[in-house]
């Protein structure tokens, strides 16, 4: 048997982030991955935040493999014959030390593996952990035990360390995210969405799932566009659509169709997404043992913001952290690894998921879904469509009969926008 | 306008697969025949899971994305068994 100090399960961002500040810490550790090489298994919507990189890897940005930096933000809302988009364009997220990159996996996390391995970490590919064992972990690998004084599990949405240790929640908002990576030439994409040089675009989009709750993204790459739909999975059960039949509806609309236009599907993939967020978060520490990432429900879905990642980074920075000093004291239990748990709650991780609490509950909800998209774009049409000889309608009126073609009570609007106000505040 | 939409194994064919030789999801045909929702069907993203004329689901390893999706909204106990492929094998996500 093979023995290491630390064995972190799962060389995505939470592992890597794991891996490289035990061995930082001057301690063993093997990085178990089970595909061929890091990312292989990974989908996700298209954007990195590697602002917590810098406490990680100083002057990261020279250094990661991202495809364009987002320069340009939109949030589309849609119905089938209308769009309405809040579209931001920061300048300052095109040049260091820059906001968010589009990236493919296969290559971020492949780099990140590196920077561990860099550290001393050691990685071990193509080996499936199958669970936990009196010492460590076992694996599929013939003699393929490891010793381990903590296990720190990164072993994604369906992790089944957590499920072994009982702490794998039937999960309410998890989603299925679809994608089809779409070919097209570069020239092409900097003009369809007025990019330069390595400036990127990122589309969220809600209002494209019909009866689904979920949501939709588009996003730029060097030479290619990622458009996906993001579907929950008791929604899509009782739609009995196939996922890539609402793929080719956003990419129909007449606000997408020409943004896309022409794309060659280069890969087509999915994954799911634990979208629950802090309220579907399992016990993240328990004797011998650390979760992080996806498999600690970490990815933030609340509306304007849809993050995943940067969580994971920064949740397996700190499970290493906390992994390092319980060795070094000599207590790996249960309350020897609690500071993991402190970090988190003083650090962006829980502080974001927990403000953000009712987010993800509410950008799922019926009349988020639903109803909110045709009123405010049947609101935004109303105010510049011109009705001459008519005079132009007060906001007052638009607003009643809006509310009144989607089916909106005020005091609806009132507790929606209550929820949403007192977790952006 | 509207897209002439790819035939299906077109779209898999840009998915590479490493296939091993165990099956790591298998389907217990006795479960689904009495199931009336058969919710995999539709919401497998692969497609993986196909009726058969006596209410059974015929269901192929080889090309899944390992999501976890079909476990997730399957409501008959015991009918998927799913585990992950051995080390290595299974889908490689280039783009993801």
């Amino acid at each position: 048997m093979t023995e290491f100090d630390v064995v972190v399960v799962g060389a995505g961002p939470a592992g890597s982030a794991a891996a490289l500040e035990v061995a930082r810490a001057g301690l063993s550790v093997a990085l178990v991955e089970r595909g061929p090489f890091p990312g292989a298994k990974n989908v996700f919507g298209g954007v990195v935040y590697g602002r917590v990189l810098d406490e990680l890897i100083p002057r990261w940005w020279e250094r990661m493999p991202v495809q364009r930096w987002v320069t340009r933000r939109s949030t589309m809302v849609l119905t089938p014959t209308q769009a309405l988009t809040v579209d931001l364009r920061a300048q300052d997220w095109g040049q260091a030390p820059y906001n968010g990159a589009t990236a493919h996996r296969s290559e971020l996390d492949s780099w990140l593996a590196e920077q561990a391995v860099a550290a001393g970490a050691t990685l071990i590919t193509s080996t499936v952990v199958t669970g936990r064992s009196a010492t460590g972990v076992r694996t599929d690998r013939p003699d393929g035990d490891i010793a381990a004084k903590v296990v720190i599990a990164c072993d994604g949405v369906n992790s089944f360390l957590a499920k072994e240790a009982g702490l794998f929640k039937a999960r309410e908002h998890n989603t299925l995210g679809v994608k089809e990576t779409l070919a097209l030439p570069r020239a092409v994409i900097d003009e369809r969405f007025g990019l330069t040089g390595d400036e990127g675009a990122d589309f969220e989009i809600i209002g494209c799932t019909g009866d689904i709750p979920g949501g939709g993204f588009l996003y730029t790459n060097k030479e290619s566009v990622g458009i996906g739909v993001v579907l929950e999975l008791d929604g899509l059960t009782a739609a009995k659509v196939r996922p890539e039949e609402l793929i080719a509806e956003l990419k129909a609309h007449p606000a997408i169709a020409p943004l896309v236009r022409g794309g060659e599907l280069v890969e087509y993939s999915a994954h799911l997404i634990p979208e629950g967020g802090y309220r579907t978060m399992p016990e993240l520490v328990t004797d011998g043992m650390l979760i992080a990432g996806d498999a600690a429900a970490m990815c933030l879905a609340a509306g304007i913001w849809l993050e995943g990642v940067n969580f994971a980074l920064g949740a397996g920075m700190y499970a290493g952290r906390a992994a390092a000093a319980a060795i070094a004291k000599g207590d790996t239990s249960k309350a020897g690894l609690a500071a993991y748990r402190t970090m988190l709650e003083n650090s962006f991780v829980l502080g974001d998921h927990r403000r953000l609490r009712d987010m993800p509950g509410l950008v799922l909800s019926e009349r988020v879904q639903r109803r909110y998209p045709g009123l405010v774009c049947d609101l935004a049409q109303g105010m510049f469509e011109v009705d001459n000889a008519q005079p132009k309608p007060g906001l007052r009126k638009l607003l009643r009969e809006a509310r009144r073609t989607h089916g909106v009570r005020v005091r609806d609007l009132l507790r929606d926008g209550i929820t949403a106000m007192r977790s952006l505040s | 306008m509207t897209y002439p939409e790819r035939d299906f194994d077109d779209r898999m064919s840009t998915v590479e697969f490493r296939v091993g030789d165990r099956p790591h999801i298998t389907v217990d045909q006795d479960v689904c025949r009495s199931c009336t929702t058969q919710a995999c069907v539709h919401a497998c993203p692969a497609n993986l899971f196909v009726p058969t004329a006596e209410g059974g689901i015929l269901f192929n390893y080889e090309q899944c994305f390992e999501c976890g999706t079909c476990y997730q909204v399957c409501n008959q106990e015991g009918a998927i068994t799913w585990t992950y492929p051995d080390g290595g094998h299974g889908v490689v996500f280039r783009k993801g």
